[in-house]
């Protein structure tokens, strides 16, 4: 039977701030274990928390890049709980006044899906099992999160994992989050049921949980989506419960359960003061937002008049999309900075990570310089690409591989007389390419080249040759 | 009555006693008297010797801090750094935390000599210091009585002499009602107006560190220096008191208005409530405009005050888990077995009673008709002290409707018990202080306590009519004969 998924998406994701939540301790991953810790992070008897106000910040800027109502009056919830990596029985996070509602994230489709809210709170620990014996690591402990909370709008696997994608990029463009979902700073919980079409009520849902990439996502939507079908389809009914998703078997199975009791008996921290966001501050942090990843997208369609394909490509990575702009700053044409970037620079790259942090030898200017000969004609886009994998491969810039002298152009008439010496000097090439064999010609290609030391516009010496050839 | 700290301060200044010697004799006393009280649980005295010779380096110095070189005790539950603090739980048992409470940390600055950890009700929930896992201090008094609680242990010392002064933390009466207990003054100061940070939580929303001494110009002046806000407790309120407090203490009380509440004397002792009429009359004669007002909320504030405070005790307790600190269980068959375990054998019976009220008045379904109803008469109870503190300076109250219970005297019931609080909790519930000074005694000979209640951060007013029964009703603090100072 056919079955129309309802699914909604819960991401928590790490915020970038340098200090934690509630204390003054360090938020950088790793470390030995429980070295970033102190009395208010690992829940001292009488120890107190006092709320980061970056954290708030950082939290306004997500709400308002994913098109959200900013609470201005909002306050810390308790969530207790009792499990060995939250030191405090509790975690402080919101419950029922979140700092951000009612927000959305436009798929390319046109259609939007709903963010319920998002709201901040404490990350816990980590345990580590190790021949039988569990270990706590409290660094991750207080280290500030976002829960975003999407609406069950989402309606495909490919929805999903579209809306993680977007909600990843445009993190990433507010600069919040590095998003890195093999870390665990970005974590998605796919909310999933499923109805008959038309249906108006929702199926019963389940959580999956341990979705460590955008791709798995799709694969997690898609095998929990089977599993219910299969289940639905044999008469069975749909369990509410937590599932996890296992990359390896591309499975979900249920996941034992970390608390007894779903009661979390929620209610507002005594030790954390209700807090105030006035306008004005929402308004500064409005005009802080850079340009989102996906009006950046429009730009370069449309006012830029770059391809669909080349402008994704760009904008896909945060630093990708600047070092272009710095080059187009530097007076880069559009065209010939793309296609290098795209061409050249990304065949350096293997992998998604590698373009994310785009640790390149080289500046946007220095590549400007380059992209700036090919643009004057200078010297030919082969030359540009070859000269480009040096400077990459080096870190040095275009004139410590093309001298001044080699940038003299080559005069209409010099390579008009340069073609009719190669055609002079390679008659089997002419008689072959007379007689049909059109490839010869990249001997005379060669000899232009050679000649010029590869300075020779290419199109346009194939158009001459063509001419005296008749 | 007994040396002053001010006094004390000017004898060390001038080489009189220097505060090693001090210090042996409260030590001395302390060895006398302790086995017998039980008032301190846990006795620091290398360390007191050690700073004290400290203390007499820095008093050579002109600017020595006035609280330099004199003993005093810590309640059991405000940490300090490498000593233990275990609020007289089992689960707390051998917990020495690595960071001091940032009360004790501005006493040590300025030299006070701590001489150890004094007794009290479990997480301070009590009203004897009887659910003490050390056993109950003893009423010094008399001995055959309680000192009260939860801060027993700080009354007792203070009354005995086996300190200059202590502090102690008062979430529904536990520094006013063991002074009154004991004799002795106790300052339950503004909320927010003491840092909490180091002060383990019992109802964080409740609890106040306050000072126990023997005269109110000494409970001024460890207010003066514990007080101030602290970027560890967001709780805490910067409050520019404008001059130091005990330049207030002298002010007259012509003119000044007292509200009397009815409600506050309904099922009162009629011996409270006859010494608290008398003291009354003292102002009335000295020129105060005596106001009777209603406080109806009052009536209610108890329970409110039993739901505010277990609800948010169940969730600061649920950190007793064995896993990090304190007393763990011995034997477990999975990490689950070994919380519950730990928690059954380190928690006494009154500590399992409040976190399971408190877990029920915060779960789903509860919630509405319990903690949020509470959170909303409390919100009333607030408006109801706003309106009157329009008309009045200060309210006067008994402390609490008894003086000091025989030992292990049950009641009928723990509410009975709970009842006793019930001149108290309503300050801790409006977040504003109040102090309890002696006011004469009862027929048994125990001391019986009047409070005298204040606008928030109006400690000035409060002291200084306290100040003024002291010095003119001719009942003194310290009935304890035989004290180190005595």
């Amino acid at each position: 039977m056919n079955y129309e998924i309802v699914c909604g998406i819960e991401t928590h994701v790490e915020l970038a701030t340098k200090t934690k939540i509630f204390c003054g301790c360090t938020t950088e991953f790793g470390g030995e274990p429980n070295t970033h810790c102190c009395p208010v992070c690992t829940g001292q008897p009488g120890s107190l928390p006092i709320l980061n106000q970056k954290v708030v910040e950082y939290a306004i800027k997500a709400g308002l890049a994913l098109n959200c109502k900013i609470n201005t009056k909002s306050h810390m919830d308790r969530k207790n709980y009792v499990y060995p990596d939250l030191p405090k029985a509790y975690q402080i996070s919101q419950y029922d006044e979140p700092l951000c509602e009612k927000g959305y994230i436009e798929l390319d489709s046109g259609k939007r899906i709903g963010i319920t809210r998002i709201h901040i709170e404490e990350d816990a620990g980590k345990l580590i099992h190790d021949k039988g014996h569990t270990y706590i690591d409290y660094n991750r402990s207080g280290v500030p999160l976002i829960e975003i909370v999407s609406e069950p709008d989402i309606s495909s696997a490919e929805e999903a994992r579209e809306f993680a994608e977007k909600l990843q990029l445009t993190m990433r463009y507010i600069s919040i989050s590095d998003c890195k979902m093999q870390e665990g700073s970005m974590r998605c919980d796919v909310n999933l049921s499923l109805r008959k079409p038309g249906d108006p009520n929702f199926g019963v849902r389940t959580e999956t949980k341990n979705i460590n990439s955008l791709s798995f996502i799709q694969k997690a939507v898609m095998a929990e989506a089977e599993r219910q079908a299969d289940i639905l389809d044999a008469g069975g009914t749909i369990v509410q419960q937590t599932m996890r998703y296992d990359e390896g078997t591309n499975s979900v199975t249920p996941m034992r359960d970390k608390e007894n009791s779903d009661d979390y008996r929620y209610f507002p921290d005594p030790d954390i003061l209700r807090f105030c966001i006035d306008d004005e501050k929402v308004e500064e942090i409005r005009a802080s937002l850079p340009e989102l990843p996906f009006d950046k997208l429009k730009r370069y369609i449309n006012v830029l008049g770059l391809s669909e394909a080349t402008a994704r490509q760009i904008i896909k990575y945060k630093k990708v999309a600047e070092f272009f702009e710095g080059a187009l700053a530097e007076g880069a044409s559009v065209k010939n900075a793309a296609n290098l970037i795209v061409g050249t620079i990304f065949s350096n790259m293997d992998t998604e990570e590698e373009k994310e942090l785009f640790d390149i030898r080289i500046s946007a200017s220095q590549f400007a310089a380059l992209v700036k000969l090919a643009d004057e004609k200078k010297i030919n886009i082969g030359v540009a690409q070859s000269t480009l994998q040096k400077m990459l491969e080096s870190g040095k810039s275009v004139d410590e591989f093309i001298k001044p002298e080699d940038l003299v152009g080559i005069s209409d008439e010099e390579l008009e007389s340069l073609c009719k010496e190669a055609i002079d000097a390679n008659p089997k090439a002419v008689a072959d390419i007379r007689g049909g064999k059109d490839k010869a010609i990249n001997m005379l290609f060669g000899y232009i080249m050679k000649k010029t030391g590869g300075k020779a516009d290419i199109r346009k010496a194939e158009a001459l040759l063509r001419k005296l050839m008749g | 009555m007994r040396t002053g700290i001010a006094e004390l301060a000017s004898k060390l200044r001038k080489r009189e006693i220097s505060a090693v010697e001090l210090t042996k004799t409260y030590i001395n006393n302390i060895e006398k008297l302790n086995p017998t009280l039980n008032a301190y649980v846990h006795l620091t005295f290398d360390i007191a010797l050690k700073t004290a010779e400290q203390a007499d380096q820095m008093l050579k110095e002109d600017d020595a801090p006035l609280l330099c070189g004199i003993p005093m005790a810590l309640k059991d539950n405000i940490c300090t750094d490498g000593l233990p603090t275990t609020c007289c739980s089992k689960i707390l048992d051998g917990f020495k935390p690595y960071y001091d409470a940032t009360v004790w940390e501005k006493l040590r600055a300025q030299g006070a000599i701590l001489l150890g950890k004094t007794n009290m009700d479990e997480f301070a929930m009590g009203s004897t210091s009887e659910t003490s896992c050390y056993g109950a201090p003893l009423n010094p008094i008399n001995t055959a009585y309680v000192t009260g609680g939860s801060s027993g242990g700080s009354a007792a010392v203070v009354c005995a002499d086996l300190a200059v002064y202590s502090l102690g933390s008062d979430t529904g009466g536990s520094i006013r009602q063991p002074a009154s207990f004991c004799g002795v003054v106790g300052l339950k100061p503004t909320y927010g107006a003491v840092s909490r940070y180091g002060l383990i939580a019992y109802g964080s929303s409740l609890d106040q560190i306050g000072p126990l001494t023997t005269s109110v110009k000494d409970a001024a002046i460890v207010f003066d220096a514990i007080k101030g806000c602290d970027k560890r407790d967001q709780t805490s309120v910067d409050h520019d008191y404008g001059v130091s407090l005990a330049e207030y203490l002298d002010r007259d009380v012509k003119g000044m208005r007292i509200g009397v509440a009815e409600e506050f004397f309904d099922g009162i002792n009629p011996e409270i409530k006859s010494q608290i009429m008398e003291a009354i009359a003292l102002f009335e004669k000295n020129g105060a405009i005596i106001e009777n007002i209603r406080l109806p909320a009052l009536k209610i504030a108890l329970p409110v005050y039993y739901i505010i405070a277990c609800a948010e005790a169940s969730s600061n307790l649920g950190r007793y888990d064995g896993i990090r600190y304190g007393h763990r269980a011995s034997s477990y068959t999975s990490i689950e077995d070994m919380i519950v375990k730990t928690r059954s054998e380190g928690f006494g019976d009154e500590v399992k009673r409040r976190i399971m009220l408190g877990t029920y008045v915060l779960s789903s379904g509860y919630y509405d008709a319990y903690y949020k109803k509470a959170c909303l008469i409390r919100e009333e109870i607030n408006r109801e002290f706003d309106a009157v503190f329009e008309k009045c300076d200060v309210l006067i109250a008994p402390t609490a409707p008894n003086t000091a219970f025989p030992l292990n005297y049950k009641g009928a019931s723990p509410v009975e018990i709970y009842l006793s609080d019930i001149c108290t909790v309503p300050v801790n519930i409006a977040g504003i202080p109040a102090i309890s000074i002696p006011c004469g005694e009862d027929s048994k000979g125990l001391p019986i306590g009047m409070q005298i209640i204040g606008r928030k951060f109006d400690e000035p007013t409060v002291l200084q009519m306290a100040n003024f029964y002291e010095q003119n009703s001719g009942i003194k603090a310290g009935v304890y004969e035989g004290g180190a100072r005595a």
